[in-house]
């Protein structure tokens, strides 16, 4: 038995929710005052993911950067992995929001993709 | 130059959303002047996604949101002029603006739209003691010099005030490789969403210090640590509490302030709560003629809100020019806010100009728990509303239908209110 602290995300209130956790699986939810921080803490505590955003470099582009996203969210552990496989990356201009910069990015089956249309210089 | 019947200064998301509600209300004689080499506003710099989700029912990025409008915009073929900056706003709506194609011009129109955003309240407006080095940035400017410049700003961030420009900032300057060592907010809570203090600060180990704030900035030419400390309840350092860190650069976060520099030279009425302009249930400032949405009105939290209040400034705008900068006299009832709630938009209201309903936005003063938001008209009390928690943080909407007020005919003002549950 394994006790943990989360603050729910899903609304101003921020219901300060206790875990009760035992070999990985989560067993009690407490202190949340709808249903919504109970899928919450159980995402959160078995299954952690996040959108991650970023920027890449943009070469003979009418703006220096692109922005960037994992076209869904990743695991949680995997984020600064690929931060890292976004150093060095330049795109050619034009970019369109959509265009795949990276695809399966570290082994999670998730692209990333440009955010933002930048023209070509000129 | 050619006139227009419109001109909306600014085309960020308030002013792309009035444009384009503006054209499909029936007007095609529309003008967008933006200061900036591209439209869309402080949009571009906000690459985190959780935009758009009212509006489009997803998760979008600020450029990606900022790129539906600006295609709309585009497909509609509204015009708009960029890196056109404007310098004065008469009385009699005389836009006075630049660029390098025409020079200096003027236009007549017969509507304006002010979507002009906002500022950061910047280091001069805080009262930090300390000297001023190079390595103080206000958050979004750090937020353009990483998303949009590709530059770091510095390795070792300490960051004052907990607004989400803030927050996002920290996980941000961590992905590009900065350590990011505290984030000191002077309030005993944060201004901030839930969300990104989890997924910005927890997420990475960022402590975040509620009721601390800067006490001294060391550093002639370059930042070189910073002393924050606690404060009291009257906002002064405790001594003893001092905590010093060594870093090269302070980033703040500490509010946002409607720009409102052409809206006071053309003599519009300001609220002082706000520092935006005292608007109408049409959005309509002092001077007939005159609307104003989004950030320039007053500081939202979501660009969801932005662009369906700026969609509703468009609207009025283009029913003004129909009608031929007629308007008819109507009886207008104030709108005041009590206990707890700081400030109403609008502040008043014209029920027999109002159609079918009318959308009331406010902010309350403090955190407070199980409350009810009532509102009435005269004594009667016309709506109420069960709301667990309250923040300032949070902006409140209240969706009004008109039927509700014509009903109270006797009533000689609106109240909003704060009451027991």
């Amino acid at each position: 038995m394994e006790e943990k602290n989360l603050i729910c995300i899903n609304c101003p209130l921020g219901c300060p929710l206790t875990v009760t956790m035992e070999g990985g699986e989560v067993k009690k939810v407490e202190g949340n005052t709808c249903p919504r921080g109970e899928a919450y803490a159980k995402k959160e505590l078995t299954n952690p993911t996040r959108i991650v955003t970023s920027t890449v470099k943009v070469r003979g582009g009418a703006l220096a950067m692109a922005s960037v996203k994992t076209a869904s969210d990743i695991p949680k552990g995997k984020i600064f992995d690929c931060v890292k496989a976004l150093q060095g990356i330049e795109l050619d201009a034009p970019v369109t929001i959509g265009q795949v910069v990276v695809a399966d990015v570290c082994g999670t089956g998730v692209d990333i993709v440009a955010t933002k249309n930048v023209p070509a210089k000129g | 130059m050619r006139e227009y019947e419109l001109v909306i200064i600014g085309g960020g998301p308030a002013g792309l959303a009035a444009a384009v509600a503006a054209h499909e209300a029936g007007l095609r004689d529309i003008l967008i002047l933006e200061r900036d080499n591209e439209l869309g506003g402080i949009l571009n710099q906000c690459i985190h996604n959780g935009f758009g989700l009212h509006t489009f029912k997803e998760e979008l990025t600020g450029p990606e949101y900022a790129g539906r409008f600006i295609e709309q915009v585009k497909k509609l073929e509204i015009p708009y002029k960029l890196n056109t900056m404007v310098l004065d706003l008469a009385a009699d709506k005389t836009v006075t603006a630049m660029n390098r194609e025409d020079g200096l011009f003027q236009l007549h129109p017969k509507a304006v739209i002010l979507a002009m955003g906002c500022r950061e309240r910047p280091r001069g407006a805080l009262n930090i003691p300390g000297y001023r080095p190079a390595g103080i940035f206000t958050a979004g400017t750090a937020q353009r010099l990483v998303n949009m410049e590709g530059y770091l700003p510095g390795r070792k961030v300490v960051i004052l005030g907990s607004g989400d420009i803030g927050l996002i900032m920290a996980r941000r300057m961590t992905f590009e490789g900065a350590q990011v060592q505290v984030v000191a907010e002077l309030m005993p809570y944060s201004g901030g969403l839930k969300r990104n203090i989890v997924q910005c600060l927890d997420d990475y180990g960022i402590p975040l210090k509620l009721s601390h704030t800067v006490v001294d900035i060391e550093g002639k030419k370059r930042v070189e640590a910073i002393t924050i400390a606690q404060v009291d309840e009257h906002n002064r350092p405790i001594p003893g509490t001092e905590e010093r860190y060594e870093c090269d650069t302070l980033l703040l976060s500490c509010g946002l302030i409607p720009e409102n520099e052409l809206s006071r030279s053309a003599g519009v009425e300001i609220n002082p709560v706000t520092n935006g302009p005292t608007v109408n249930e049409s959005l309509e400032t002092s001077i007939p003629g005159v609307f104003a949405a989004g950030n320039v009105l007053h500081v939202h939290d979501l660009v969801d809100y932005v662009s369906e209040e700026a969609g509703a400034a468009g609207r009025h705008a283009a029913a003004y020019i129909a009608a031929g900068g007629k308007e008819e006299q109507h009886k207008a009832l104030p709108v005041k806010g009590e206990n707890g709630v700081r400030y109403t938009v609008p502040v008043a209201i014209r029920p027999d100009a109002a159609g079918d309903a009318v959308t009331l936005r406010f902010r309350v003063g403090n955190v407070y728990k199980n409350k009810k938001v009532a509102v009435y008209a005269g004594d009667a009390c016309i709506f109420s509303r069960k709301r667990p928690v309250l923040a300032p943080g949070e902006m409140e909407t209240v969706v009004l239908k008109t039927e509700l007020l014509t009903a109270h005919p006797e009533a000689e003002g609106i109240t909003v209110t704060l009451e027991e549950a």
